[in-house]
């Protein structure tokens, strides 16, 4: 029997499917505290973003802030939490998320693309829209949720997404540090040298993946009013105009780093 | 203090400079095996980018689906990339750097693509003028002008290795990623902290570094240099 056999065999079992280190349990546990990091993330990132690029002040203070945890590997920053804070639950109602060193890690992670890009999409409005809506006799508040808002969407999105995808990445390896989710059958399988398990397990941490980014992306698709939909059209003429400057050097690590 | 409540005290201290002093050759050593896996991820990624993007430059339309597929990879978590070929290449070096020169592809690609085409077109209709045959031109005038970008791409794609080995750590390769599995698996702190500062300071010396190979490469950037005379 081939390799890829006893994966396909390994996926057929029930047994693999069901109870408390079933398939199931762990998808459920694995997308229970990924949705929770990235809901509190998004609203402490979020609004500062969305703030600091109205006022257009302190932006830059609060990006370099955001980046200092980005040069820490993922995998550091999870032991460096179970040393400080042991492998307890969180408190409270965030108890059911079950490991409190893994949320706190998934929430420092999503913050920084969530506000960077929230930040540099409401700073990005075109000027003559911003000015075409003060001489329409638009409030600042009226501004922000009429036209910053919907027009810095397509960027917050790419934030959410990106901040998603690296919260997955990193509960899966938050296995290692004794949570349940995907990881567990990568880690277990290491452990017992069990390739097939090893081999399963990555292929649903990778199917999970995959299907966040383009279920978010269709999430992205629906939200952002259609005048305003990044088409191919536009992607091409953009890149065509953008000046070399268009990826300086020192701004373009921002966001961009893979995180896990 | 027993013997038991010594070795916890020592556990739980960030740093026991002893243990540091003992263990410098094992330091040298992951820290060099860190870094050569680092430039080796790159240099493969870099070899494989630039062709793809000179294709995607050249024929517009092979773009997106270079982009869609490196993007994919560049979304499957590290954890499971890095045991993708283990079935096939056991627990060896292969298996860690494949997944590595994957993740850089997206970026590179991006950026040299992005720095590619923004080479502005009189430049390019001006060394056509003066009888430059495309390669000539692709290496004395794109590329120069190019060269910030790919840089850019050439910096994030460093710094995201550095730190991405550390997690390689758990297939038995890893570099410093080692020390922090290590510190972890015995609860003792100081191989932790040596792993996590030295994996930092790598990547901020490696940025550094990049900075100054662009700054030697670009001369004609340097106000009053010696390059702009």
């Amino acid at each position: 029997m081939s390799f890829l056999g006893d994966v396909v065999d390994w996926f057929g079992d029930g047994s693999h499917w069901n109870g408390e280190d079933g398939v199931i349990h762990r998808l459920a546990e694995h997308v229970q505290i990924s949705l929770v990091a990235i809901l509190i993330a998004a609203a402490i990132a979020l609004p500062i973003g969305i703030l600091l690029g109205h006022v257009r002040r302190g932006g830059l203070l609060a990006i370099n802030i955001s980046n200092i945890g980005r040069a820490l590997p993922t995998l550091a920053l999870l032991i460096i939490l179970v040393q400080i804070f042991g492998i307890g639950d969180p408190p409270g109602l965030l108890a059911f998320t079950g490991s409190l060193p893994a949320l706190i890690a998934l929430v420092a992670l999503a913050i920084p693309p969530m506000l960077t890009n929230a930040y540099v999409g409401i700073t990005d409005v075109d000027p003559d829209a911003r000015e075409s809506a003060q001489g329409m006799g638009m409030s600042g508040g009226q501004q922000l949720t009429r036209v910053e808002l919907p027009i810095a969407l397509p960027l917050i999105m790419a934030g959410v997404r990106t901040a998603a995808v690296a919260v997955v990445a990193t509960a899966a390896l938050a296995a290692y540090i004794g949570y349940g989710g995907l990881g567990r059958f990568i880690i277990d399988g290491l452990s017992t040298q069990d390739n097939v398990q090893v081999f399963a397990g990555a292929v649903l941490v990778a199917l999970l993946s995959v299907a966040i980014e383009f279920g978010l992306a269709g999430v992205q698709h629906v939200l952002v009013p259609r005048g305003l939909r990044v088409g191919k059209e536009r992607v091409e003429r953009d890149v065509d105009q953008a000046p070399v400057e268009a990826v300086p050097a020192a701004r373009a690590p921002i966001g961009e780093a893979r995180q896990g | 203090m027993g013997p038991l409540s010594l070795a916890q005290d020592i556990g739980s201290r960030w740093v026991y400079w002893p243990w540091v002093g003992d263990h410098l050759d094992e330091i040298r050593a992951r820290l060099s095996e860190h870094i050569s896996l680092t430039v080796l991820a790159v240099a493969y990624g870099l070899l494989i980018a630039f062709p793809l993007a000179l294709l995607a430059v050249r024929w517009r339309r092979l773009y997106p689906p270079i982009i869609g597929v490196t993007g994919v990879l560049y979304t499957i978590p590290s954890l499971a990339l890095f045991v993708i070929l283990i079935p096939w290449t056991g627990l060896s070096r292969t298996t860690a750097l494949v997944p590595l020169v994957a993740y850089t592809l997206l970026i590179l690609i991006r950026n040299i693509v992005a720095g590619l085409r923004a080479v502005p077109p009189e430049v390019q209709e001006a060394a056509e003028g003066m009888g430059y045959r495309p390669v000539r031109r692709l290496f004395v005038v794109d590329l120069p002008l190019a060269l910030p970008a790919i840089f850019a791409g050439v910096r994030i794609a460093t710094v995201t290795t550095i730190g991405l080995i550390t997690i390689t750590a758990l297939i038995g390769q890893g570099g410093l990623g080692q020390f922090m599995i290590d510190g972890f698996q015995r609860d003792f702190r100081t191989p932790l902290t040596v792993g996590v500062v030295l994996s930092v300071v790598l990547a901020v010396a490696a940025d550094l570094v990049l900075v100054g190979a662009q700054w030697l490469l670009s001369p004609w950037v340097r106000k009053g240099g010696r390059g702009s005379r």
